[in-house]
């Protein structure tokens, strides 16, 4: 790796925990992001040429604090009288500049950060573009490319969501137990949003887009190295994990959907498996199982099969019921009814789901496994309306492609 | 002599890497380590997975005398964190599942009470040949 490689990197790596701690002193997104761009130039002047600071991220929170403070004093003499918020911490901040990092403060400040990004109103891709840019720092550019959007349209989306998250008024004291407890729920909720629109995307031309995907999982590992003793974060990262683990397999050459069960198997990522397997197993010694757990936990019978027909599809179908109880939604009563269509044939199955059809309505996928399960009952004609309905909901031509396949094997099949 | 390298290095860094990097670097070991493989002077290598998947487990007696103390030894999900205590050895065993690991260690810490064991994953294990 050459110099600037490594800088960059090391920028890249310590921008959750300078931004989070730059927010705790400023309370300002937009001061604390200027701020950390500061810091950032000044490392990059400063760095090449010697070896990288001890603790690169208390290097630049030094700085980004120096810049910051310059920034408010500017401020304060243009303007008559500035926020008292904007102030809150800075007496302090300059009696005490030399004063080392408390490290038991940054966890809760990347939390924070991350929790800000994930107001229960805003959008989802709201979230996630907002999520990408301040806590990945990903340029506005790269997360247009990764939704397929002009960047002018993601950098208003981005102004947007951050207007509203600035009128959120996130506490900055220290959460209490309840509260940092809410937190890891809506940061790992933002989090899985941000791997299934990578992992599935809603819109644009491709299907799959990995840098979400590997992004999520990143934000994953680092949430758990925070809070290791979290079950339910570590079933969300070995959920990522055993499902990206999957991703060379999912597509063909021409870049149409290969099923579960005629993927190459050899083309699965055993080490991304095998460390969702692990974290899984550490996730399974904790008492009650939470919903990523048992996602996981299906994700990892499929990871545990050679073979599809080796599948435990028995066992899936009592995890999908697990699932059900804890977190109902025709969702998850979905995705049991393709497991129990496999052990108990596609009429059972059929019949799970008819009850889904007025929540679901407007949900490709309810028309393509419904499909599905008409064509193996030998429904042809019931089949091809399940399935041109399916086309009309797709969200991507890689979608749609895939059902006009569907639609061609029950015309092969008819003809014969 | 036989010595033990251990690898150290800022996680935050290592996990930003991509597929290509974390290869190149991998290469790059690769072509260092094959001199003293040939020479039959390498002994097992091993790369840990992350330390999201370790677990710790605390034994019983703290140290303090030989026999196990009255408290059980105590598990927690994360790595070996304290640093009062030192590194003195590791065990490589092939176990089906954490449980396994887990009793294993625990056997061991009824023999040697005191200190802590942290159980991690492997990821990449190549035996080597140096030992006799």
């Amino acid at each position: 790796m050459n110099e600037l490689g490594w800088i960059d990197l090391a920028l890249r790596s310590a921008r959750p925990r300078v931004l989070g701690a730059l927010m705790r002193y400023f309370r300002d997104l937009d001061l604390a992001e200027e701020a950390f761009q500061e810091a950032c130039l000044s490392a990059l002047k400063n760095w090449p040429g010697q070896s990288p600071p001890h603790d690169p991220a208390a290097w630049l929170i030094f700085v980004g604090r120096n810049a910051a403070i310059d920034t408010v004093r500017r401020q304060s003499k243009q303007a008559p009288l500035p926020p008292e918020d904007a102030l809150s911490d800075l007496e302090d901040t300059e009696a005490d500049l030399a004063e080392r990092l408390d490290g038991a403060h940054y966890r809760d400040d990347i939390l924070r950060l991350l929790f800000i990004c994930c107001q229960p109103d805003l959008p989802a891709t709201q979230q996630i573009a907002l999520a990408l840019r301040i806590v990945s720092g990903l340029t506005v550019k790269e997360i247009a490319r990764a939704f397929l959007v002009s960047e002018v349209a993601m950098e208003q989306r981005i102004t947007r969501a951050k207007a509203r998250v600035a009128d959120a008024n996130v506490p900055f004291e220290t959460p209490d137990e309840p509260e940092r407890v809410k937190r890891l729920a809506g940061v790992a909720a933002v989090i899985y949003l941000m791997f299934n629109e990578g992992y599935s995307a809603t819109g644009g031309d491709a299907l799959i887009r990995d840098p979400l995907c590997e992004e999520a999982i990143r934000l994953g590992r680092l949430l758990l190295r925070l809070f290791p003793g979290e079950p339910e974060l570590m079933g969300l990262l070995a959920l990522m994990l055993l499902q990206h683990a999957r991703a060379k397999a999912r597509l063909d050459g021409a870049g149409a959907i290969i099923l579960l069960e005629d993927q190459d198997r050899r083309l699965w990522d055993r080490g991304l498996i095998a460390e969702g397997l692990a974290l899984l197993d550490k996730a399974l010694r904790h008492q009650a199982a939470g919903a990523y757990r048992i996602q996981a936990a299906i994700a990892a019978l499929h990871a545990r099969s050679a073979r599809a027909e080796d599948t435990d599809w028995r066992e899936i179908d009592l995890l999908y019921a697990a699932l059900e109880r804890l977190q109902p939604s025709p969702v998850v009563t979905l995705n049991r009814a393709v497991a129990l269509s496999k052990v108990h044939g596609p009429a059972a199955a059929l019949a799970m789901i008819e009850p889904l059809a007025a929540k679901l309505g407007g949900y490709f996928y309810f028309f393509g496994v419904k499909g599905a399960f008409l064509m193996q009952l030998g429904r042809s004609a019931d089949a091809r309306v399940a399935f041109d309905r399916a086309i009309a909901l797709a969200h991507t031509p890689t979608e749609a492609a895939h059902i006009r396949s569907q639609i061609d094997r029950l015309s092969r099949e008819n003809k014969n | 002599m036989l010595y033990a390298i251990l690898c150290y290095n800022d996680e935050d860094i290592t996990s930003a890497w991509t597929k290509e990097e974390d290869d190149r670097v991998m290469a790059r070991l690769a072509a260092v380590t094959e001199t003293v493989a040939k020479a039959g002077r390498l002994g097992p290598v091993a790369r840990l997975m992350p330390t999201t998947t370790a677990t710790t487990l605390r034994k019983a007696g703290q140290g303090k005398r030989l026999e196990a103390g009255p408290e059980p030894p105590v598990v927690t999900d994360g790595p070996f964190a304290e640093t009062k205590e030192q590194l003195l050895g590791f065990y490589v065993v092939d176990c089906a599942s954490l449980e396994e690991a887990l009793s294993f260690a625990r056997e061991l810490g009824h023999a040697n009470p005191g200190g802590a064991y942290e159980l991690r994953p492997i990821s990449l294990f190549l035996p080597g040949t140096a030992v006799t």
